[in-house]
Order: structure tokens, then C-alpha cells, then sequence
């Protein structure tokens, strides 16, 4: 039997107007114990500037048998690669 | 008393409190209830040792022949220390622990906010980033005795009967010696009158929330301004000063 207590994931924002990464998970009872928890696992060394948690069992995921129909159909439309343009000489952040 | 004597030991037991607190936090260290809370509690004791680790060293200055943060950590017997008793107290079991954070980072949060204001600007500089710390360790404790007060009749009891027990510890934090007295004078230390109403307020607050009701008046354990402590330091310098004591000078 499972003693341990709910599963949260754990999402580490590096800087302020940055996106938020999946870094880990953590078992906590209830929320303000699981923002605290992931504070002290994963933003010890300065990695983080926000924090979001989530309980695992409120993520919606994927089924790995439907991965042929959901993935597959993307693997030969090499046309939605921008791959087709000339860059631009000088141009940022593309 | 000069002033510079008053300092060094106002000093002292800011530093003795942090490394005492932080090696009995550190007794949890592999032995937390899990996984995650193991983890927090070594967070806990990080952060009083890195505290220790400045006042200590801060407070080496004022000695005729400079000591280190080190040389004072492990080099100094019992009577030289002047941490509060509470701090040296066994770590007991989880509930205990969460009581002795309760009462010690709730008198710290007030402390350093008070001493962010000091005249010392070394000690205001310590003070701006303990306080920050201070703050999370009270907000951690707090969360642990609303959980354990508001949990199981088996938390509850005990829980209740170690804040009621750590209570005849609590009134130590806010005595203050002459030498106190010439500090706040000088706007270097604050008046701890001040803060215990503060702290009594905010302790009571969370006996509140976690459905318990503060203890009354009894007596009260003193004696470590003198540095008189109790059992149990002894035993904890042992071992925390262990490998200086047999190799001195020892260094890796």
C-alpha cells in the first residue's frame, strides 16, 4: 500500500516573465505544504523566482497506445518546418 | 560595562543561538518523517549555521587577540556559551521539534526585523537577509502546528504538551543584561519588552488556529546569559567540537 502522501509536480519559473518548467514532483498533504516542500527541493540553489504546484492527479495526460494517432500524422509534413526562409542577416530572437 | 564587551556578547549569544539551533536541526538529517521533510529541516539548519557562521565571525572582532567564527564555534567550552536553553535542547520527537521552531523563529522574525533598524551596520546587514529566513522557518512551524494541532487526537496531545512543556523556556529570550541595556541605549540592540508583546501576540495566534489555548504564567529556566545551561550542551559540544578538540588545527 501507498503510505506516502499526494503527489504534486512541481513547475520552477527561472526568471520573472520566463516559462515555467516541469523540475520534479513531491508529496505533500496539502498545498501550502507542497509550495514549501518544492521551495526547499528544487529552488535551493537559486534556480527559481516563482514556483507553481499542481496535483499530479488534476494533469490530464496522453495515453501511450494513442501515441501512433496522435503523433505520427506530424512526421511527414516537412512543410511545417520553417526550414523554407532566408534569415533575415541580423536578425534576433528567430 | 565598556561598550565593546556589551557587543561581543550580544554577539555571542546571536551566533551561539543559530549554531545550536542549527546543529540540533541538523540531528534530523536521514531521520526526517520523509523524504521531503528531512530535506526542509536540513534547509532549517543551513540557514543557522550560515547565521552562526557571521555573528561568530563578527563577533571574533571584538577580542583582544581576534578569534575566528571557527575558534569560537569549537574552541569554547559550555560556560562560554550563551545560547537561549531552549535551543539546546534535544530535538525530541517531530512534534517537539515544530514546538521549539514555533517559539524560537517566532522571537527571531521580531529580533531581526528590530535589528535591521540597528545602529551597527554590520549587524543591520546580518539582520536584512535573517530576517527573510526567520520569516520562512515561523511560516513553516506555523503550518506544522495548525496540521499536527488540528490532525489526530494522537498529534494534538502531543504537540500540546510540548509547547506546553518548551513554555518554562520562553521567557529566557527576553531578558536583557546591563550590558543589553547600553546597546539599546545606543540603538544598537532592540528593547525586548517590546518585542515579547509582539511575540506573545503572535504565538498566541497560531495556539489559536491550531486549537489550543497558550499556557498561563509558571516557572520559568534561566540562566544562560550567565552561561549556565542545562544537561544537555555538554553533550551536544562533545560531539560537535569532537574532531577540533583531538586533531586542533585540523582542516580539509
Amino acid at each position: 500500500m501507498d503510505t506516502q502522501l499526494d503527489l504534486w509536480e512541481v513547475f520552477i519559473q527561472g526568471k520573472s516573465g520566463g516559462q515555467f518548467m516541469h523540475a520534479g514532483s513531491v508529496h505533500a498533504s496539502d498545498k501550502e505544504m507542497a509550495l514549501k516542500y518544492a521551495r526547499d527541493l528544487y529552488t535551493r540553489r537559486n534556480e527559481g523566482s516563482a514556483i507553481w504546484v499542481v496535483l499530479s492527479t488534476h494533469i490530464v495526460a496522453s495515453l501511450p497506445e494513442d501515441a501512433e494517432m496522435f503523433f505520427d500524422p506530424a512526421n511527414d509534413k516537412i512543410y511545417r518546418h520553417p526550414t523554407f526562409y532566408t534569415m533575415p542577416e541580423g536578425a534576433l530572437q528567430i | 560595562m565598556e561598550k565593546n564587551e556589551a557587543l561581543k556578547k550580544f554577539l555571542l549569544r546571536l551566533g551561539d543561538n543559530a549554531l545550536i539551533q542549527g546543529h540540533r536541526l541538523s540531528e534530523w538529517c536521514s531521520r526526517g518523517p520523509m523524504l521531503e521533510e528531512d530535506i526542509a529541516l536540513s534547509n532549517l539548519a543551513l540557514d543557522n549555521i550560515g547565521r552562526a557562521q557571521a555573528f561568530l565571525d563578527y563577533a571574533g572582532h571584538f577580542y583582544s587577540n581576534p578569534q575566528s567564527a571557527d575558534d569560537l564555534a569549537f574552541k569554547r567550552s559550555e560556560r562560554q556559551y550563551y545560547n537561549f536553553l531552549m535551543a539546546e535542547l534535544p530535538v525530541g520527537h517531530f512534534g517537539y521539534t515544530i514546538a521549539k521552531q514555533l517559539y524560537i523563529s517566532a522571537y527571531e522574525e521580531l529580533l531581526f526585523e528590530a535589528l535591521t533598524q540597528s545602529t551597527d551596520d554590520t549587524i543591520a546587514a546580518i539582520a536584512h537577509k535573517a530576517v527573510k529566513e526567520a520569516r520562512y522557518h515561523f511560516s513553516h512551524a506555523a503550518d506544522w502546528c495548525v496540521r499536527l494541532g488540528l490532525g489526530t487526537a494522537e498529534s494534538h496531545d502531543k504537540l500540546g504538551s510540548a509547547m506546553s512543556d518548551l513554555w518554562a523556556y520562553t521567557q529566557e529570550f527576553f531578558e536583557m543584561t546591563d550590558g543589553d541595556l547600553q546597546l539599546l541605549q545606543l540603538g544598537i540592540a532592540p528593547d525586548q519588552n517590546q518585542i515579547k508583546k509582539v511575540w506573545t501576540d503572535k504565538v498566541n495566534k497560531v495556539f489559536m488556529r491550531a486549537g489550543y489555548v497558550m499556557p498561563g504564567e509558571c516557572h520559568q529556566y534561566s540562566g544562560s546569559q550567565q552561561g549556565v545551561h542545562t544537561e544537555y550542551l555538554g553533550h551536544l559540544l562533545c560531539e560537535m567540537q569532537y574532531l577540533q578538540r583531538s586533531h586542533p588545527q585540523a582542516a580539509w
